[in-house]
């Protein structure tokens, strides 16, 4: 599990770089209350406390990963709680938990905190002014996230605000823009997941269905008219990738069987598109993967691994 | 060179660690002083023993038959006076029923003549088969005849033998292939004569190069149209050596669940088991002798040996120069599917391929978490099972309901145990589902 950190920490690092030492300090409240709830909660439940294993400081990135940056600090400390404590391990316990932990609470933060959850975004700084934005509050400087604008406003007022679709492309690939904690810079999270992938931690299934099945649909659907939609964007933003290789790929959340996988993945991607074209909120993904957590048994269920070859004429 | 043959679903690299000894040739460990024998070597009912304690045997004369059931008798491995009829620790059934022998050492040595096996026919060299004792010597001890006589609604066209050796450290059947490769393909020949079939593969996986080499070069001298003997290299993957997975990389033909390989028209022996045979057949002397592997840091000095049937462990380590500080955990058989044992005095039977003396970092005894559901379990298993769920649901006292994941068909390969990044001891509850679940 400390490896799948240690794949966080580039994308930190950057988002240092971009929102400034903020986003620094929300992540380690972030991961510093994750670990202590669940030492917290384990020691009152009388289990075994596991917080070395490093999957709860896992949810305590992910978690900011997925929230504003200009939050109030102790933001976190709330979603921690909700996550670790009532995700975790009300909701099932360590590796029988429904839902993504991290997802749950950042679920939780905006239906509580709505302003702030979507709202709080901060422009990119410029000249590495990584000092600013220290102070608690901070909703001056609020901005919109680029799929806000799209969706809100429209095409003219996203070009205008972001340039030229191909700068777009690149500029969200290296991560020079608004959005949450851990989710601009496509760059490192793809590396950060290749790493996983190499090193045998994850498969390719859930990433490549995920983003296949966004990019497909928005292609379809995502447009004026059919086969008009914008996929590279579609997959570049909204914490797609972030979702695909690190949200969505939770061992204890997805399935296990392989074809479960890609069918748990579609899955992801199509409620993705159906609740950004159609749906409150821009940013789907989360709600996805939310809503796709608990077909995860069902679909175990139903798709078996391919049996070498079973007794003939059924059980003798 | 041909692409090498493999099984298609599941299999793991676990580290090999035959180089300890690889490279030493077999010899033979002096006659202990005393052997005990179980009675119970192989499948099937246990013999009865024919002799009478204090009463004088000779190397090689029955010492226990079998009236009913599958079984083959059982021979004296030394001349001596057997001192004892009673019990013995065993590996798996913790005691069980045994005959001891005290060596005579001034007794004269038993020596065996070579004939011409051609002039036997099929029944006779089948006798002959059953007479000595043959068992499957690589894998559960089935009875070599009752392989060799396939039930006739089921035409055998394929004879395969097992020179995989897919299990780690183990190297007696890579030193035999090497040393007596033309013994081995001779008694390949034989076993065709009596299955009247002429074609045989002999599956090697492909990190014995030499042994390849040797025993393509045997079967290339001894084929003849009506034996045609073809060497086919397999790729390095555990567990290659597996009855269905060898017959599915050679064939590409699946023996079904609970079915013999005589299902799909193949026949599987193992090469020491082909070995075994054409000594049984040309020199009419039974099996009561065999080679095995003594590996791992925790050996003073590893080596593959040449033993009697029935030396006790301790006798062999003694030999080998004893134990070293190291030694952390001593296993019977390979350490993916062998069993751990906590006495040395014990001893060999003819399915015993190898002891390991293993060291500290040589086995892993982390403590075992909960599953995370990783699904590697799944990839790993080569029978396409769900060793995880069928964990789940022994952990949760539901162990009869494992049926339906096709427990029965699970043969402990360890695949599974060895992938499982919480270390489950998924074998262990897959033997528990299976004590408990309906077939
Ligand atoms: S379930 Fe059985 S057959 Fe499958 S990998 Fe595990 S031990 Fe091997
Ligand atoms: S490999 Fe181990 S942890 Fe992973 S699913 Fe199987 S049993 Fe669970």
């Amino acid at each position: 599990m400390w490896t799948v950190v240690a794949c966080l920490v580039p994308s930190l690092l950057f988002s240092v770089f971009l929102f400034g030492l903020r986003t620094l300090i929300i992540t380690a409240v972030s991961v510093a209350s994750c670990m202590a709830v669940e030492a917290l909660t384990q020691k009152a439940l009388g289990r075994k406390v596991t917080v070395s294993d490093g999957s709860a400081a896992v949810t305590g990135m992910l978690l900011a990963f997925v929230i504003p940056p200009g939050v109030h600090y102790l933001l976190p400390v709330l979603g921690a709680v909700m996550a670790i404590y009532i995700g975790k391990h009300l909701l099932g316990g360590i590796g029988y938990n429904i839902f993504n932990p991290a997802l749950l609470a950042r679920a939780f933060l905006v239906a509580t905190f709505p302003v702030a959850m979507t709202s709080a975004w901060l422009p990119p700084l410029d000249h590495l002014a990584i000092f600013s934005y220290l102070g608690t509050t901070v909703d001056a400087v609020s901005t919109a996230t680029p799929l806000a604008v799209l969706k809100n406003q429209g095409m003219a007022a996203f070009t205008e605000q972001f340039g030229a679709l191909s700068n777009v492309y690149t500029n969200f690939f290296l991560g020079w823009r608004p959005g949450s904690i851990g989710e601009t810079s496509g760059l490192l999270i793809v590396l950060g997941g290749l790493y996983l992938l190499y090193r045998g931690y994850i498969t390719w299934h859930i990433p490549v269905s995920v983003l296949g099945s966004i990019a497909l649909l928005t292609w379809l659907f995502g447009g004026e008219g059919l086969f008009h939609g914008d996929p590279l964007l579609a997959v570049l933003s909204g914490g797609a990738l972030l979702g695909a290789f690190f949200m969505a790929n939770d061992y204890v959340t997805c399935p296990t069987n392989r074809t479960s996988q890609l069918i748990y993945g579609c899955g992801i991607g199509a409620l993705t598109v159906l609740i950004r074209l159609k749906g409150g909120y821009p940013e789907g993904i989360c709600y996805a993967i939310l809503l796709m957590n608990p077909v995860s048994p069902v679909l175990d269920n139903w798709f078996k691994p391919v049996r070498f070859a079973p007794p003939q004429g059924g059980a003798q | 060179m041909a692409p090498l043959l493999t099984f298609p679903k599941g299999g793991v690299h676990p580290p090999e660690a035959k180089e300890l000894t690889a490279a030493l040739a077999i010899e033979t460990m002096p006659v202990p002083d005393e052997v005990e024998l179980i009675l119970g070597q192989h499948i099937g009912a246990p013999c009865t023993p024919t002799v009478a304690v204090k009463e004088e045997v000779r190397e090689g004369q029955v010492i226990g038959t079998v009236t009913k059931g599958l079984g083959v008798p059982l021979h004296a491995p030394v001349s001596g006076t057997v001192t004892a009829i009673g019990m013995s620790a065993h590996p798996l059934r913790v005691s069980a029923p045994s005959i001891t022998i005290r060596t005579n050492r001034e007794a004269a040595p038993v020596r065996y003549a070579a004939t011409d096996w051609q002039k036997f026919s099929r029944e006779e060299l089948l006798k002959k088969v059953q007479e000595a004792g043959i068992i499957g010597i690589g894998g559960a001890g089935f009875p070599s005849h009752v392989k060799l006589s396939p039930p006739p609604n089921n035409p055998v066209d394929t004879l395969i033998l097992n020179g995989a050796e897919c299990e780690p450290y183990i190297t007696a059947d890579h030193r035999q292939m090497l040393e007596k490769s033309a013994e081995i393909v001779e008694g390949a020949r034989i076993i065709l004569k009596i299955l009247g079939i002429t074609s045989c593969h002999i599956g090697i996986e492909n990190n014995k190069p030499d042994a390849i080499a040797a025993m393509s070069q045997a079967a290339a001298a001894a084929s003849t149209p009506s034996a045609r003997i073809a060497v086919r290299p397999l790729r390095v993957k555990y567990p290659q050596g597996s009855e269905k997975q060898l017959i599915q990389s050679i064939t590409g033909r699946k023996v079904p669940g609970f079915a013999l390989p005589s299902a799909v028209g193949v026949v599987v022996h193992n090469v020491s088991t082909a070995r075994a045979i054409r000594e049984a057949v040309v020199l009419g002397k039974p099996l009561y002798e065999k080679v095995m592997t003594l590996s791992g840091k925790g050996i003073a000095r590893p080596a593959n040996l040449l033993v009697k049937v029935g030396t006790r462990v301790s006798d062999i380590v003694e030999y080998l120069g004893g134990v070293t500080p190291q030694l952390a955990k001593i296993v019977m058989g390979g350490p993916m599917m062998g069993f751990a044992v906590s006495t040395l005095d014990i001893p060999v039977t003819k399915t015993t391929s190898s002891v390991l003396f293993l060291a500290e970092d040589e086995i892993d005894a982390s403590p075992h978490s909960q599953c995370i559901r990783c699904g590697w379990c799944l990839d790993a298993c080569p029978m396409g099972l769900e060793p995880k769920e069928i964990a789940i649901h022994v952990e949760a006292g539901r162990a009869e309901e494992t049926g339906r994941f096709g427990v029965f068909e699970c043969f402990e390969c360890g695949c599974c145990a060895f992938v499982c990044p919480a270390k489950r001891p998924l074998v262990q509850f897959v033997r528990l589902a299976k004590m408990k679940a309906k077939r």
